[in-house]
This record gives C-alpha cells, structure tokens and sequence, in this order.
C-alpha cells in the first residue's frame, strides 16, 4: 500500500473513530441533535452532555492514542527491538507512581490540576534520571537496562504506597486510577495535555531520519551521519512528554504502545521513521474504539479503557507471535 | 579526495589499539588493509571514518574532519561496518535508499538523482534482482553486497569497508573487488581490509600491513607481499608468483617461529 494512501486510510480510521466516540453514550441523542448540540448549542442539557463530557473524551482518545502510538514505534525504532514500548524505559510507572503519592498524601482533591502535575513530575524525574546515566555511559542498552529499572522501582513505590494506604477507600480510588480511563476529563485535561503532546510528537518526529538509519544498526547509522546520541535524547524526552502527559490524564493504558506499531508495520515499508505517523493515527483509531467498547460492552457498569486495551490487546499480541514470528519485526 | 592521517593513537577500554599511525590514501586508488586479528584494522578505519575518538590528525584535502559536524562528514566519507545489521525486515531497494539518507533535505524525498545512483549501485553489485526481496530473507553472502550497494549509493569521495568481501562466493568475491576497482576508476579513494591475501595481492594497487596497533608494511603488492613480511606480520609462509595477469599467491603453511595472533 502506498504510504499516501495508507495516511489516508488511517486519518479516514482515526476521524471514524472520534465521531463515533461522540456520538455513542448512555445519554440517548441522535447524531444529528449530538452534532447540533456540539456546534450550535441549543438543547442545555444535550449541549453540556456534548460540549463537557463527550467532546474532551473523545478528544484525550485521539490524542493519547495517537501519543501513545507513536511513542512506541519511536522506542521500537530506537532500541532496535520489537517488544519494546513506552512502559519499558519506566516512564509510565514513574507518571502513575507520582499520581499515586498525591492520592495518598490527600492532594490529589486540591485541584483538578494536582494529580496530572504529580504524574509529571514523576515522569519528568525519570527522564532526568535516565539522561543523566545516558550521558555517564552512551549505550542504548544501558538505557534500556537502566529504564527497566527505574520502571520497577516505581512499581515497587507504588505498590508499597498501596501498602501503608490509610484506607481501603483509598487504595481503591489508587487501584482505580491505575487501570487507566478517560471518563470524566473535562476540557481543561485537553488543553493541559495538547502542549506537551505536540513538543513531544515533534522532538519524535525530529528523530525520524535516525531511526531509519538505525535499521543499519548504531554503527550504520552514524556512518550514515546520524547523530546517535542527540536522537536518544530526543526520544527520550519525547516519550516522556507523551506518555508523562497520557498517563497525566488518563491513568495508566497499556498495549496500545506495543499493538499498534505491530499492526501497522507490515503496510509500511518497515523503516521505524516512517513508521511514527501511521503508528500514531492507528493508535488514534483504536484507543477511540476501545474506549466506546469500554463503555457500551456493560451497560450500567462502565469498563476502563486501559482494562480493555489489555483484554483486547494481549490476546492479539500473543495471535500475532504465533501467526509469524516474521511479521513482528 | 585525499585522506590524511598523521600520528593516529587509540585506546579502547584504557587498552592502546593504535599506536601513532600515519598513513596517506590516495584517490583513484583501491587501497587493501591487511593484518591478523586484533592488529587494529577495523579501529583505524574507525578512526578515518571519524567514529571512534582519537589523537592524531585526519584530514580529507586538507580539511580536519574532526571540524565536520556529522551530516557533512557523512557527504565526504562512507563508512561500511564489518558487522551487516539489518534490524527490520526492509526491501533491498530500501536498504539501497538509506545510503542517500545524507543528501536528503527536511522533505526525506528521493530525488530523480538519487533513484539514479540506488539503480546504479544495485546494479554494480548484482542486486538489482533482489530489489523488492526483504533484506533480513537474504544469505550473508547476498546481505555483504546489498550492505555495500547501500555504500555506493551514498556516493562519496572516500570509501571505508571494513571486510565486506568475507563471506562471499569466488565470484561474488571477485565482482566485489572489480566494482571497488571501478569506483576508485570514478577518483574515489578506497580503503578496504581484507582476510583473503591472494583476493588482497591480485585486486588492491597498494596494501597496509598492519600489526600491533603500527603499520609493519606499506607499498604495491608485489613490494609488500614477500616471504619475509608475511612471516613476520603473520607467522605464515606462501607461494608467490607473478603471471600474465598480475601477482598471486597461495598460503602453505605455519612458519612456526614468533606467533603474531593475540
């Protein structure tokens, strides 16, 4: 498939999936009246269902999806690997662990601003880590070993805060937020996000030509004038401002960084640089889709999306390993 | 272009790999890199190549590369790895590409001139029928030729491949050498090292020997390529012979005396 037509196709997927995301609810409005409701106002209690719940729903969807899309064909690309995704250098962990302290310190009710700027720091001092010990020893895989770690750590903190939890209260609403949702965001998650996504997907896109010469692995690629190094900076920071921001608002969502890249690499022609783009609208597409599953699959008993994301997506993974082992790459 | 390199000294994990080599390559000339294992061919090539850090000066007509900044280095100097990493399963054509990756502008397009000279460069190593073949399918033998069409491709007035002959069939062996002899036809500058002395002696106009980190030897092949240098770079002995087409030679045995392998 030719790679204009393949843009094309997804961009048609992602759009499908964002309508359909506002159009599809409980509240029961026709499509026509939900659009009308959206642009023109007019019924207050359609207008508020569309404009304050749907709207910044649908939008965090496309916007996480398509961050979280290509924040793991970036890594892919970058170490060379497959397996890779956004939870493998911990930045996931590190956002949900600094979510979770606010929970437990009673922060996190401040202020609806509270509990994504936790997750950001968390996310933020990971990154630092990381490039600290990127720059004391330049290999990708002490990057990889070392964000394995700080990964685990986080999880280990996590889990120990989960622990000493006052409550049981408590520990649900942690246990709750970790699973990974979008329901409830208001507008001002979407504003808070769209800046740090948009330098994140650029420090990415910037990265692109050496993660197409990193095909010839480092070496090849910085024959090829590559400049390795700034590209491990630049991916680093632009997965951490995705995913540090995703993880901000939605929680943890798993899979959607590992599947999509997989599911889009055999229309490609494979080379990771080209690969972010239609990883990303894929990603767009399905985490719009899994989150309407999310919420119609149970009627009266909302699912979160980072629950389905994992149903969904395992199973799938582990269908793609067996189908052929060649195809993964 | 010519390629300079004066007192060149590298160490590696604190180890001394390069001890103050000097060695001047000249264009139009297909330049063979010769030395046991661990003698330090690969890191001087490294070193030339501008990859690894190093004390000494390399110069390309004059200019250091050490002021290049990559993408332009990248425009004067192609580096051919000795490890062919393939990490996707790419089409040859697309492997091909990469090696115009260099001249590419923000828009990543190819350009009529860079299709020309991928066309070219997988024709001149018999891979043109491969094109659309995934690389990662290929033979190691078929991955060395379209890893050095990929270098071709890049088109740039010094060549640096690290043994991209081993592996090959006889005839595939030879086509590799006659198209590097083709290059520096073009006023390339060529540097390969190579295992295989009689491929070495029959196909480079000039040979290094290289031993400990030091150049033991440099000149033609038939200047370079005697009894005693063999023995003492190598610790072996050879039939040499000159025919209607050039000098040849045939490895016969251990000399048995100082034992040059680390």
């Amino acid at each position: 498939m030719s790679r204009p037509v393949l843009i094309s196709l997804l961009t048609v997927l992602g759009l499908a999936g964002f309508v359909l995301s506002l159009l599809i609810g409980p509240a029961r409005i026709g499509p026509v009246d939900s659009i009308e409701a959206l642009v023109a106002g007019g019924n207050e209690a359609a207008m508020i269902i569309m404009r304050e719940i749907r709207l910044p729903r649908a939008l965090l969807g496309v916007l996480i999806g398509f961050s979280l899309g290509v924040a793991g064909a970036a890594l892919q690309g970058l170490l060379r690997n497959p397996l890779a995704e956004p939870g493998i250098i911990g930045i996931s962990a590190s956002a949900s662990l600094g979510a979770v302290l606010l929970f437990y310190t009673g922060l996190a009710g401040a202020s609806f601003l509270a509990l994504p700027a936790g997750a950001l720091i968390g996310a933020a001092i990971c990154v630092l880590v990381l490039l600290a010990i990127s720059a004391m020893q330049a290999s990708t895989i002490t990057l990889i070993l070392a964000g394995i770690a700080l990964g685990s750590l986080a999880g280990a903190l996590t889990s120990l805060v989960l622990n000493l939890s006052p409550n049981p209260y408590a520990s649900y609403e942690i246990i709750f937020w970790l699973l990974g949702s979008l329901k409830d965001r208001t507008m001002d998650h979407v504003w808070l996000v769209i800046p740090l996504m948009i330098a994140g997907w650029a420090a990415l896109w910037a990265s692109s030509r050496t993660l197409d010469a990193l095909s010839l692995g480092e070496e090849g690629a910085s024959g090829l004038g590559a400049n390795i190094p700034r590209a491990r900076v630049l991916v680093v920071c632009g997965v951490a401002l995705c995913v540090g921001a995703a993880t901000a608002v939605s929680g943890a969502i798993g899979f959607v960084g590992l599947i999509v890249p997989h599911l889009v690499r055999p229309l490609t022609n494979r080379l990771p640089g080209q690969l972010l783009l239609p990883a990303g609208l894929a990603g767009a597409a399905l985490l719009t889709l899994a989150d309407i599953v999310a919420r119609t699959v149970i009627p009266e008993r909302e699912l979160n999306v980072g629950v389905v994301t994992a149903l969904i997506g395992a199973p799938f993974f582990l269908w793609l390993v067996i189908r052929s082992r060649k195809e993964l790459f | 272009m010519q390629l300079t390199a004066g007192n060149i000294s590298v160490s590696l994990a604190g180890r001394q790999v390069l001890h103050g080599v000097d060695i001047v390559l000249e264009p139009g000339q297909v330049t063979g890199l010769l030395g046991p294992n661990g003698a330090g061919k690969s890191t001087l090539m490294r070193a030339l190549a501008g990859q690894v850090a190093h004390q000494g000066r390399i110069e390309i007509d004059g200019q250091p590369i050490i002021a290049m900044n990559e993408a332009d280095r990248a425009k004067m100097i192609t580096w051919l790895p000795q490890a062919r990493v393939l990490s996707w399963p790419i089409s040859v054509r697309a492997v091909v590409e990469l090696g115009r990756l260099p001249w590419h502008g923000w828009r990543r397009a190819l350009s009529q001139v860079d299709r020309e000279k991928c066309a070219a460069a997988m024709e001149l190593l018999d891979v043109t029928g491969l094109a659309d073949r995934p690389a990662t399918d290929l033979s190691g033998g078929e991955q060395a030729r379209v890893l050095m069409a990929r270098a071709v491709a890049q088109d740039t007035p010094v060549l640096l491949a690290d043994e991209p002959a081993s592996g090959l069939d006889p005839a595939h062996q030879i086509s590799m050498m006659a198209a590097l002899r083709q290059l520096a036809g073009q006023g390339r500058t060529v540097l390969v090292s190579l295992h295989d002395l009689s491929l070495a002696a029959r196909w480079c106009d000039r040979l290094v020997l290289m031993k400990h980190g030091l150049i033991a030897a440099d000149g033609p092949p038939d200047e370079v390529m005697t009894n005693t240098t063999l023995r003492d770079v190598y610790g072996i002995s050879a039939r040499i012979g000159h025919d209607a087409c050039g000098l040849w030679l045939a490895p016969l045995g251990l000399t048995g005396g100082e034992s040059d392998n680390e």
